[in-house]
């Protein structure tokens, strides 16, 4: 009799939200619509957490990345790259299924009932390429090019696709404030509208904005293959029966690709395995 | 074998390590530490 595996789901949703308070911990911000501005703000939050929430205790690593690289300085960003190097080799995705607030965010709408939920999308395998374009593109080509008189570049991600600081940053902010609520204008709008979109989407399909556009789920699921916190199917256990698969929420055959760039690492197919041949490495 | 599986996570922290001390010696971290400090008012959508 092989002992069943704990569903992880309570405890991971434990830690999602102790972790969010943790990093969001400036709570006179959201009374004031003041920001944080000590020291700690030098290191970055392991997942997509804006630093410009009235909370926020840490830097944005998709955020401090185009900092750098937009720099009139720098053109190469080897103290975000090593931060995310030394947390993506720790633990790959698993900082996407435990750590990141936003993807709380989305957990949490997920819950709602809807008619339909939908396990993929038509082309879901291009689609889940998409996160890697908006990486090199929006995170790192355009703020390293497209400079300004003065030699400074947008942020590009940040500025016109980054549904967490709308949501994080952009609301509160804007509702503590007058003077931002007065200029407010077409930019506002559509990054509202991005971050409804995908929050809408959040009830209907499983964490779309970490499986399509995320750019540091990118990154740390480049990861997930060589990190100290990864999977490995012991195949004497392994039937392939598929139950891991029909587990996962987002659609992974963990059986074959137990470290699938894909993979949160919520560890629903472990539980779900009927043999226990899913393991920790 | 069990050694040959800790080689690349080895190779992967000892670069990302060495990323960040280059980094601070460069002075990178003021760069975060700036941005991080002053509301963003492009990732807010007012900019």
């Amino acid at each position: 009799m092989v002992k069943k595996k704990k569903r992880p789901g309570k405890i991971r949703l434990l830690i999602q939200c102790a972790f969010g308070a943790l990093s969001n911990g400036h709570l006179i911000g959201f009374k004031t619509g003041k920001i944080y501005t000590g020291a700690l703000k030098v290191l970055c939050a392991p997942g997509m957490n804006c630093y410009s929430c009235p909370g926020a205790l840490g830097a944005c690593p998709i955020g401090a990345l185009q900092a750098v690289l937009n720099s009139k300085q720098y053109h190469i960003a080897l103290y975000v790259f090593g931060f995310m190097t030394v947390m993506g080799t720790f633990f790959g995705r698993l900082i996407c299924g435990f750590l990141c607030p936003f993807g709380l965010v989305q957990d949490i709408i997920h819950k709602i009932p809807t008619p339909k939920k939908v396990r993929k999308l038509p082309g879901e395998v291009y689609w889940r390429w998409l996160r890697f374009v908006l990486l090199g593109v929006f995170v790192i080509l355009l703020p390293m090019i497209v400079h300004n008189l003065f030699g400074i570049g947008d942020p590009w991600f940040c500025k016109y696709i980054c549904p967490v600081g709308t949501l994080e940053a952009g609301v509160p902010l804007v509702l503590l404030n007058p003077a931002l609520k007065d200029a407010i204008g077409w930019h506002y709008a559509w990054k509202i509208a991005i971050a409804v979109l995908i929050l809408v989407a959040s009830a209907m399909i499983y964490r779309p904005f970490c499986r399509y556009l995320c750019p540091l789920g990118a990154i740390y699921g480049l990861f997930n293959r060589f990190a100290i916190y990864r999977y490995h199917i012991d195949t004497e256990k392994c039937v392939g029966c598929g139950a891991c698969q029909s587990a996962c929420k987002l659609e992974i055959p963990v059986w074959k690709k137990p470290n699938s760039m894909d993979c949160i690492r919520c560890g629903e197919c472990r539980h779900a395995c009927p043999t226990g041949a899913i393991k920790i490495k | 074998m069990k050694r040959k599986t800790w080689i690349i996570p080895s190779c992967f922290l000892i670069a990302g390590f060495l990323m960040i001390v280059l980094g601070i010696s460069r002075g990178e971290h003021h760069t975060v530490l700036e941005k991080a400090i002053k509301i963003c008012l492009e990732c807010i959508g007012i900019g």
